[in-house]
């Protein structure tokens, strides 16, 4: 039986839960019922105005034909890294690194599951429920109940490496449903990086802790299988003199959303929150959803959102974003940026940027914007020998680059622009 | 080289005829400058030639050693071996000054059938010509002309110009903004370009430019015609007299 089917159910009974000790059997009841008080997105609810959550939830599970990536080596393959591959959803053990590293306490949730006593019960469904309000987020409680595995990870010191979770796609008709729950202690570092379209169907929840001075950066590159689905939730929580930066881009999929709740609950924390999105609907659709909530309940904190998306053919992008400063954040930065790009008339771009401001010494702005290709510059760039496609792939790069530049290791920048430079040269044939 | 016939420009999108009959020709290896005051019609007559979007050509015609420019799209042009120094250069944030400049010179190669520069060689070539225009690292690797200054902007084009190596240069007021200093490096650039092989058409208010980029033949132009040629003393008069009396010769 797929999610979907399962999900329609609504009220997931025990029985159809996996098998765990104890206490994330507790957390996965809780989930459980609190699915069933809140049921299932419909059409009707305004959170989901603009991408329909019937796919998600429908009793015909779409399928998603496995991509040939033709010799292509996946993203990050050069980086040193701490491997963890998941297969449409199942831990591969074979394809992935031993689970240990200094200043690290790395296990699978199926392993974590099976102790009685864990740290990851202070953390699992806990940020997942927080994030609950102002707004019902059932499918990120549907995961909480229903996760098959993800990785618990607990991070003392300064990695020397990043954790690189690899989310194979294998079969046609696969779902996966992952949750990962992640504990930065007092100053501490990790670099999370995260690749690949994981399944025909893929429900994500990232539940991460980012305490005092500890910095967490992740970059995230979701898979290019064209009918690929995915939705995906991220809630943080960070905390004094803190940084959290999540990037991720995006080529192609029928249908993502990512949706990210960020509470900064320390002061002078930062906390950047980017994405690229590039989706051209001529033959398959493209459907991509960015929705954000930050909330600000300390003092000096800066957040930033970044978001770009080229838009082709048909292709519908989104974004919901939300800065809240609680009446005590005073000297907030805060900074929300969603524009799109649209190639032709026929590509769509909704947006509701949002703000809402209790405290008075605070520094906000948003903006949004839907343009077209710059005619100026355009004409520049051809005027010096420059065809048409190319031309507009640079500017279309350009477009990108302030999204991109909010990745901190320089060289993954570059190499996330370079393959994305690929992606439209293939285009242009 | 570049002949011009009884040009007629129209803007697309209103009733407002801007080149009224333009007749013009620049033989191959020859500097024409055009001056004339402001609104005649010569940064159009620059844009048309070069192919931009928004005028009309209603009758006459251009051609660059024989070809029709006018059916070509502005890469076309650009391959043919025009180019255009623009009055106000566009600018250009994400796109580093360095990539544009690769990918003009790759693209042009390829459209003549030539192998793309390696990336060492272009390295190299760039460097060199930047380094005659007094154009630093830092602004190489800034978007295009993204807080560039005036003159800067100006000696970018330049250093475009002498990248691309086109065989018909259109040089629309690259003075104006200029510095004393700029000024001569602009024109040393330009002197160092010129070429039996190579025109030029400087379009500029000032005879100062014309002391330095010696003019075989200076055109004035007025409410959409070149209504006088001459040569390089027609600048000088200018300089001195204004174009009241250019004018009132010509009504009369
Ligand atoms: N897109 C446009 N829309 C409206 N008017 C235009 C447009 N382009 C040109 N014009 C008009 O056409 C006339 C010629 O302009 P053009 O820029 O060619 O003059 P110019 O000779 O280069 O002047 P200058 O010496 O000031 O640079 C002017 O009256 C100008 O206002
Ligand atoms: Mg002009």
């Amino acid at each position: 039986m797929s999610t979907a089917v399962k999900m329609q159910a609504a009220l997931i009974s025990a029985d159809a839960r996996p098998a765990s000790g104890a206490w994330l059997a507790d957390a996965r009841a809780d989930a459980a019922s609190r699915l069933a008080a809140m049921g299932l997105p419909t059409r009707r609810d305004e959170y989901w105005k603009w991408t329909r959550p019937d796919s998600l939830i429908s009793a015909v599970a779409d399928t998603a034909e496995v991509l040939d990536y033709e010799g292509e080596e996946p993203l990050f393959s050069d980086v040193d890294r701490l491997k963890v591959v998941f297969v449409d959803g199942v831990f591969s053990a074979e394809e992935s690194d031993a689970l240990e590293g200094e200043g690290l306490e790395i296990e699978r949730l199926a392993d974590a599951a099976a102790k009685d006593i864990h740290w990851a019960k202070d953390l699992y469904g806990v940020l997942e429920t927080r994030g609950q309000t102002p707004v019902n987020r059932p499918i990120a409680v549907h995961n909480t109940a229903m996760a098959t595995d993800g990785v618990v990870i607990r991070v003392t010191g300064a990695l020397s490496r990043p954790v690189s979770l690899v989310y194979r796609h294998e079969d046609a008709n696969s779902d996966a449903i992952l949750h990962s729950v992640i504990r930065l202690e007092d100053g501490a570092e990790l670099t999370l990086l995260e690749n690949g379209p994981a399944a025909a169907r893929f429900s994500s929840v990232l539940e991460v802790d980012v305490a005092k001075g500890a910095a967490f950066h992740h970059v995230r590159a979701q898979g290019r299988d064209h009918d690929r689905q995915a939705i995906t939730h991220v809630f943080a929580r960070v905390d004094a003199e803190a940084t959290f930066k999540s990037f991720t881009v995006t080529v192609n999929g029928k249908l993502t959303r990512n949706e990210c709740v960020i509470d900064i609950v320390g002061d002078n924390a930062v906390a950047h929150i980017a994405g690229a999105a590039l989706g051209d609907g001529a033959e398959h659709e493209f459907h991509h959803d960015d929705t954000v909530f930050i909330t600000h309940d300390a003092v000096a904190c800066e957040s930033r959102q970044v978001f770009k998306k080229v838009l082709k053919n048909g292709a519908k992008g989104v974004f919901q974003g939300k800065i809240l400063v609680k009446p005590d954040a005073q000297k907030t930065d805060g900074y929300q940026k969603s524009q799109s790009l649209l190639l032709d008339d026929d590509a769509s771009f909704q947006a509701k940027p949002e703000l809402e401001i209790y405290a008075d010494d605070v520094i906000c702005s948003h903006g949004s914007t839907t343009g077209a290709i710059d005619e100026e510059a355009l004409f520049y760039l051809r005027s010096r020998g420059v065809p048409t496609p190319i031309a507009t792939d640079l500017l279309v790069l350009a477009f990108l680059a302030d999204a991109i530049e909010e990745i901190e290791d320089e060289d993954i920048a570059a190499d996330v622009t370079g393959r994305l430079d690929a992606w439209l040269a293939r285009r242009r044939g | 080289m570049l002949k011009i016939n009884n040009l007629h420009v129209k803007l697309e999108e209103e009733d407002k005829q801007i080149l009224k009959g333009v007749d013009l020709e620049v033989p191959a290896g020859k500097v024409h400058a055009i001056m004339g005051p402001n609104g005649s019609g010569k940064s159009t007559l620059s844009y048309v030639l070069s192919g931009r979007d928004g005028y009309e050509v209603t009758a006459g015609d251009a051609t660059l050693d024989g070809e029709e420019l006018l059916d070509m799209e502005p890469e076309e042009r650009a391959a043919a071996g025009l180019f255009l120094a623009f009055q106000y250069p566009v600018e250009i944030p994400g796109v580093g000054n360095m990539t544009f400049l690769r990918t003009a010179v790759n693209a042009q190669r390829k459209a003549r059938g030539e192998e793309e520069m390696s990336a060492a060689d272009f390295l190299k070539f760039v460097r060199a010509k930047a380094k005659d225009l007094k154009i630093d690292a830092d602004m190489l690797k800034r978007p295009v002309n993204v807080g560039f200054s005036g003159g800067e902007k100006k000696r970018n084009e330049i250093l475009q110009m002498a990248m691309l190596e086109p065989k018909m240069c259109i040089l629309d007021e690259t003075d104006s903004g200029l510095d004393v200093d700029a000024m001569k490096l602009v024109s040393e650039g330009v002197n160092a370009l010129r070429d039996e092989g190579r025109s030029f058409l400087v379009i500029t208010h000032y005879q100062r430019l014309l002391d330095h980029i010696k003019p075989d033949v200076v055109h004035i132009m007025a409410a959409g015609r070149i209504v006088k040629s001459g040569g390089p003393e027609l600048a000088l008069e200018v300089e001195h007299n204004g174009y009241a009396d250019i004018l009132a010769e010509i009504d009369a």
